[in-house]
């Protein structure tokens, strides 16, 4: 038995807009569970006296200055989408809310 | 539909709970993460680089400028500092967004624990100030193939990405109770004073119309002495007005809900300007799951406390000193300057002054006229069709005794049918008071012709019996005549 259910598959499957089929639900369950598994091993080691790091990197304050960059030419912009018009970019009709 | 109650027998039986959020676009030359340029009105798609569309590999940068920027609005709503702060990624998946998650600061924002206080009738209401973060804004889409534009019936959606990644300051307040039937009132005041503190820190032009301020308006009511209710959050509100009639509309909708024995969902609704009514949002099903995580493209902040000091002490004058200061320049009392910060009129005064008009008459024609004027038509007093300079070269022209009041409030009328300016109005309408004393001599006589009674208490002593003849011959000279001049002239003759 999986600690991770076919429901919270279906859930997180949902949230990154992938198609699962039900044999897949339960095969990414169980694939899910192996990796949490793996991830807890982590956990074994010793962190006494190591500072918790939010980013790989060890720099702060990271800034630019505002001045403006050339952007790119609409053409290569809109090149990158399925589909455009009116020099916007063309998508199918969205349901669930106002912009 | 449910029937709704009215106002005041919801606020009689229920205490209002608001909230409210507010985002502001600054008004930094570049965006919040890459130098692409943030003009207002570019063409579509001509301000966004592989960092803003999220092209594989582009690395995003904060903007210093943008930061300072909310730090300073952090610190002018009271706002602690954060001295460890980072940004954080907000997962959906909407076209809005190339990047399909917006760099937004979740659990800790760069400013928190501020408040700022309004005064409403007298009464000062501390709101309090939850968190103040950065965030960047999303592209504008347009809806297209339904009958209005709206989404309801849209087709297909068309997607302008030069707003998205422009620096966007998202302020939280604490829920904010026991403002009772006054709410709508105090969340109008708090829009007004949080827009009028950015604006005076000059980091963003603050303009509700244009979207560069946007609000969203959270309520709950409760019966008194027990727990909060559900709260509602209502979005599209983009006028000082809208906020208080958002307020207004969800008290009595809730209530008359409340009232029939059924519950409130927690859910975004919309705000109509057209009927200042609200309609439920989208459906909250997966809404809230956003799987917040840590930004690994951008370092963590770290403000030093000497930044935050210099820009500290970088603040410009707050509008509540700057109201002080005009208070005491204008000599007005309490009430009449708080009439003044409630009509939004402070700036409209001060460029009216500004121009050449006394302050007296500047206040007068703005709480006056202009806002009676305002109120019958619904709009704020700065879209009127008036400008102060207009409304200061009306006030001079009865200053040279060339209009009487009366007169003058004609002209107003004439300037905001866009008829043209003060002059203009009078001259086209012949609005001028008749300052022919031979004219107004005759006017006088022909009064004191008509009334032989009245001219004999006149000249029996009863000078108050004037006023009948002054109106004589203000109604032959239809109202043209200058009261004072008249008065002096039938006095004379009669004594």
């Amino acid at each position: 038995m999986s600690t991770i259910s076919r429901e919270e598959v279906a859930h997180l499957a949902r949230l990154a807009r992938l198609e699962v089929t039900d044999d897949e639900l339960d095969a990414f369950a169980g694939q899910l569970d192996v990796i949490l598994e793996s991830m807890k091993t982590l956990a074994d080691v010793d962190t006494d006296g190591v500072q918790p790091t939010s980013h790989a990197v060890p720099l702060v304050n990271v800034f630019r200055e505002d001045q403006p960059q050339p952007s790119l030419p609409r053409d290569a912009v809109l090149a990158g989408g399925p589909d455009t018009a009116e020099d916007r970019f063309r998508v199918p009709r969205i349901l669930d809310e106002e912009a | 539909m449910t029937k709704l109650n009215t106002f005041e027998q919801a606020v009689e039986t229920y205490e209002p709970v608001l909230g409210l959020e507010t985002h502001i676009e600054l008004d930094t030359r570049t965006k919040m993460f890459c130098g692409c340029a943030t003009a207002f009105g570019a063409e579509p798609n001509t301000q966004v680089c592989p960092v803003c569309l999220a092209l594989p590999g582009a690395l995003p940068v904060a903007n210093r400028a943008a930061v300072e920027a909310t730090i300073k609005i952090g610190l002018a709503l009271n706002c602690r500092i954060a001295e460890w702060t980072r940004f954080a990624r907000k997962n959906y998946f909407y076209p809005d967004m190339p990047k399909n998650f917006q760099t937004s600061q979740y659990e800790e924002p760069l400013c928190e624990e501020g408040f700022v206080e309004v005064v409403v009738e007298g009464e000062t209401y501390r709101v309090e100030i939850e968190r103040v973060h950065l965030e960047e804004d999303t592209g504008k889409t347009l809806h297209v193939g339904g009958a209005t534009g709206r989404i309801h019936g849209a087709t297909e959606s068309l997607v302008d990405y030069n707003r998205a990644g422009i620096p966007l300051v998202e302020i939280v307040t604490k829920p904010v109770p026991g403002t009772g039937a006054l709410a709508p009132e105090v969340a109008r005041a708090y829009t007004a004073e949080l827009r009028d503190i950015v604006r005076s820190l000059g980091v963003s032009d603050v303009r509700m119309e244009q979207g560069s301020l946007r609000c969203d308006v959270n309520l709950s009511l409760n019966r008194p002495g027990e727990e909060w209710g559900t709260r509602t959050e209502t979005k599209n509100v983009n006028s000082l007005r809208s906020v208080e009639r958002a307020v207004r509309y969800e008290v009595r909708r809730q209530s008359a809900l409340l009232d029939s024995g059924e519950r409130i969902f927690q859910e975004t609704r919309h705000f109509h300007e057209a009927t200042g009514e609200t309609s439920p949002g989208r459906s909250k099903e997966e809404a809230t799951d956003y799987r917040y995580f840590p930004e690994p493209d951008l370092a963590v902040m770290e403000p030093s406390r000497e930044w935050v000091e210099e820009l500290r002490a970088s603040l410009p004058e707050l509008p509540r000193k700057r109201r002080e200061r005009l208070q005491a320049a204008w000599a007005l009392g309490d009430k009449e300057m708080q009439s003044v910060v409630n009509a939004d009129a402070v700036d409209l005064i001060e460029a009216t002054i500004a121009a050449g008009a006394g302050a007296a008459g500047a206040v007068k024609w703005w709480l006056g006229e202009l806002s009676r004027h305002a109120n019958e038509t619904g709009d704020e007093l700065a879209a009127l069709a008036v400008t102060p300079a207009q409304v200061a070269e009306l006030q001079g022209m009865v200053d040279d005794g060339r209009l009487n009041d009366k007169l003058a409030r004609q002209v107003i009328d004439g300037v905001l049918a866009g008829e043209g300016s003060p002059a203009e109005v009078a001259a086209a309408r012949g609005l001028e008071v008749v300052s022919d004393t031979g004219a107004l001599e005759t006017a006088v006589d022909e009064a004191i012709a008509a009334n032989p009674a009245v001219a004999d208490k006149i000249r029996g002593g009863t000078h108050a019996a004037a006023g009948v003849l002054i109106g004589a011959v203000m109604k032959a000279t239809k109202g043209q005549a200058d009261a004072a001049t008249v008065r002096q002239i039938i006095l004379d003759k009669l004594s």
